[in-house]
């Protein structure tokens, strides 16, 4: 939908075509959500990474240790989180490519609305590969 | 009222830099860079240690004993270590920049990121270097099936 549909504005200037307020191609729309989910996902995944050098580092201590910290991670409700820090890592990493293209790709700045939207056609197809494999396993094994 | 936005990238002229490493820059580039490397990593890590097999089911020590007694896997893990750290570290600096507003709490919260970086890169290299897959003393049936315990 053009901008300039109205004839009473040159093309290349915004004006606010409606209620809401139109002050800028960015508010409100693929790029700012993008970078909103980029951040919100990045610090997820550090406080993440944190825990999981810690927990990884119980191997260092006893076999039992760390088999008792690995079957807090077996439990159903860990499971979800998983599969929500996979959902994480699988935005980031797909979102990140898209700004690697914006960046260094000519015709990243003119397409990165598109591949906003390619970004989460991959994280879409990617969970429905992945959530029901990992639920598979999280669910039985429940009660043993 | 109209308002005319720029286009973008253009051009506009500023004072030249002050010699010296442009540090920015390069925290820049190592995001991009060591963000394409730790896709294949980390997409790799997951599939082998949640998809493939019984995926979490499988994870106990004997299954990092077996991972960990070949090289390919520590350098793996530990390339993966350093690169995430440093650029999860790097991220949380943007935010600490963006929104603590005084600074001393920016210096604080980038003293803190700074220094869980170093005390977690040196705790998980030496993990992986000096782990044990076959410790002495341990239950057989929690090692893996190469231990001569078991």
């Amino acid at each position: 939908m053009s901008r300039t549909e109205t004839g009473t504005h040159a093309p290349g200037s915004l004006a606010p075509t409606g209620k809401r307020p139109q002050g800028t191609l960015y508010r409100g729309r693929e790029g700012m959500w993008s970078w909103v989910l980029h951040r919100i996902t990045g610090i997820a995944i550090f406080f993440f990474l944190l825990v999981h050098i810690l927990d990884t580092a119980l191997v260092r201590v006893a076999p039992e240790a760390y088999n008792a910290v690995m079957s807090t991670y077996k439990n159903p409700i860990m499971g979800l989180g998983e599969t929500a820090l996979v959902g994480a890592i699988a935005f980031h990493a797909y979102n990140g490519i898209r700004i690697i293209l914006i960046d260094f790709w000519t015709k990243g700045p003119k397409y990165q609305k598109v591949m906003f939207y390619v970004v989460i056609g991959l994280w879409v197809v990617t969970m429905a590969g992945f959530v029901p494999r990992h639920l598979m396993n999280v669910f039985s094994e429940v009660g043993h | 009222m109209a308002t005319t936005i720029e286009a973008p990238r253009s051009p506009y002229s500023r004072a030249p830099r002050s010699r010296g490493i442009n540090w920015e820059k390069w925290g820049w580039m190592y995001m991009r860079a060591s963000g394409l490397v730790l896709v294949v990593l980390i997409f790799g890590h997951l599939i082998v240690n949640l998809v493939l097999g019984d995926g979490i089911k499988a994870i106990d020590f004997a299954f990092v004993g077996g991972k960990w007694s070949n090289p390919f896997w520590q350098v793996w893990d530990c390339l993966m270590l350093w690169l995430a750290m440093i650029h999860g570290a790097n991220g949380m600096r943007t935010l600490v920049n963006d929104y603590a507003s005084h600074r001393t709490t920016r210096g604080i919260l980038k003293g803190a990121l700074l220094f869980s970086v170093i005390v977690l890169i040196t705790l998980g290299t030496l993990v992986i270097f000096t782990f044990d897959p076959c410790p002495a003393g341990a239950p057989a049936d929690l090692l893996a099936s190469f231990c001569p315990a078991s």
